[in-house]
């Protein structure tokens, strides 16, 4: 039994087709990561798939009591709300202290709890959206280009906290990336998404050879991995496909 | 022994409601506790134009009542839903917000104040509705007011942490399960409950202020969400008492002299708390 399922999810804005034909199922302990360009409607099927908005065709079946830990790519916070971190985290739903400070351990912002969100820096106040995910005690846990503006070093022990958070909660991921080449060594599935599902796959692990090396530098203890992209059609500038056959 | 004091309760209590002084006090304090942290959701969701567009319908609602010889309550709560409720349907169709706030809020006032004139028989003291007539408060007021007021904050704090949630972020609150769309109309709703209950008080021309200065002078010396909205209650209930104090010793309109002692609250925070720029290096 799946978490979360899409069937033939598709999303029209007036004329324009922004999604067409998604199918995707999330089992619990799954890591999703969700690949695309710019434009190809990763953020509206995120949006879907959490609740916020609803497809125009196609259903969405979601478990019973499912809950979702949202990672927002961005939070605009109004200067004019006074808010601390220790209250953000606190907006989740659990009150327990205790609870409250291994999660902020975990993710390294225990010295922030009295600060005010507007004060954070980009990487603090992205660390601060993730400890408020986890205190949900997600069964899903969604993350909207979580690695955006991160270096690779970073991006790997990233990827190597989310992987601690599965093991923790026993809950599926799934990740939205612009990186269309390299993903989470643990994902189990990768999908290419460009208005459609393009291709979709697991990740190949990143041989010892030199080359890679290079192009992974320091991350010895593999949370990146490539992803290899089988598609057998183009996008045209408009968006449409052309099939490599035809 | 117990009849004694029941009766010495029952005498300050008749004292209390008979004074008109004591009236007005009690209504503008249950206004004061409502519009704080109310008043903190217009501040936070950036619903200051909302707020006049809704509380300018009042005035339409006035003119609706007398017509129709309902209660001015009844009449000004149904306006201000409306108008509500029109402006969230029609925002984000060709005109930005503003714009169309802006033609909403001094269309309907226009039009209630021409609407008030077409009324036969009736010669209506406008001032009143638009500033406010305190000091006329009656005790069925003063209970149609406290109720007003008991049900917005019922209403805040039930829906406290899925109203902050849903203004922090509204895909982090739907991904919570909150309705968005529900929460926004439910707040919507209870404006329009305020917009109702404070036009006898500070008048359809200054019930946006009610709502946003006392916040906006809470803001600085605040931490938290609830940190602000209790002082904003705090600043609106020194607000009307001072202006009440005012009106009285210097025969100066009441709901003005409120606003301006919320202003000068907003003042002193602002000023005591003010930052000064750093050096660039």
């Amino acid at each position: 039994m799946s978490l979360i399922q899409t069937q033939g999810v598709g999303v029209r804005v007036g004329s324009r087709r922004i999604l067409d034909g998604v199918d995707l199922s999330i089992r619990r302990r799954e890591i999703v990561t969700v690949v695309g360009p710019n434009g190809s409607g990763k953020t509206t099927l995120l949006k879907i798939l959490i609740g916020a908005q609803a497809p125009s065709e196609g259903a969405v079946l979601r478990q019973a009591g499912l809950k979702i830990g949202y990672v927002p790519q961005r939070l605009a916070i109004d200067q004019a709300m006074p808010l601390t971190v220790s209250r953000w985290l606190s907006l989740s739903g659990s009150n327990g202290g205790e609870k409250h400070s291994k999660v902020a351990d975990q993710v390294g912002i225990t010295n922030l709890l009295g600060q005010q969100m507007t004060s954070l820096s980009g990487g603090e106040f992205q660390r601060a959206l993730l400890a408020h995910a986890l205190l949900v005690r997600p069964d899903l846990l969604v993350l909207d280009e979580p690695t955006q503006g991160l270096d690779q070093p970073a991006v790997a022990s990233f990827y190597r906290l989310i992987e601690g958070v599965r093991e923790d909660l026993d809950c599926a991921v799934l990740m939205v990336s612009h990186d269309l080449h390299v993903v989470m060594r643990s994902s189990d599935h990768v999908i290419c998404l460009n208005g459609h599902v393009c291709c979709q796959g697991t990740p190949t692990r990143v041989s010892a050879a030199p080359e890679y090396q290079a192009l992974f530098g320091q991350d010895t203890e593999g949370a990146l991995a490539l992803y290899r992209h089988e598609h057998d059609h183009r996008h045209d500038q408009a968006g449409n496909c052309e099939s490599d056959t035809g | 022994m117990n009849m004694i004091i029941d009766m010495i309760k029952q005498g300050i209590a008749k004292v209390i409601l008979d004074d008109f002084l004591w009236r007005s006090a009690l209504a503008g304090i249950a206004l004061a506790l409502a519009s704080g942290p109310l008043g903190c959701f217009v501040v936070w969701r950036r619903m200051a134009y909302f707020g006049d567009a809704t509380a300018h319908a009042a005035i339409l609602g006035v003119a609706l009542s007398l017509a129709f010889s309902i209660s001015v309550f009844i009449g000004v709560m149904v306006a201000a839903l409306a108008m509500a409720f029109m402006i969230l349907s029609l925002s984000g169709r060709m005109f930005a917000v503003d714009t169309l706030l802006g033609v909403a809020a001094h269309g309907a006032l226009a039009l209630g104040l021409v609407a008030i004139t077409f009324i036969p028989g009736v010669r209506v003291d406008l001032s009143a509705y638009l500033f406010g007539d305190i000091l006329a408060v009656g005790r069925i007021d003063l209970l149609v007011i406290c109720m007003g007021s008991a049900l917005v904050l019922l209403v805040l704090w039930l829906r406290w942490e899925r109203l902050l949630l849903l203004t922090l972020n509204v895909d982090l609150a739907a991904a919570r399960g909150v309705d968005t769309r529900r929460e926004s109309m439910i707040l919507v709703g209870i404006l329009a409950v305020l917009v109702a209950v404070a036009i006898k008080i500070v008048g359809a021309l200054l019930i946006t202020a009610m709502l946003i200065i006392p916040a906006a002078a809470a803001r600085p010396i605040s931490r938290t969400p609830e940190w602000m909205a209790g002082v904003a209650v705090t600043a609106a209930v020194i607000a009307v008492v001072g202006g009440l104090s005012a009106s009285f010793y210097w025969d100066t309109p009441t709901g003005p002299s409120i606003v301006v002692v919320a202003s000068v609250l907003f003042a002193a925070a602002t000023l005591l708390t003010i930052r000064r720029p750093k050096p660039k290096h």
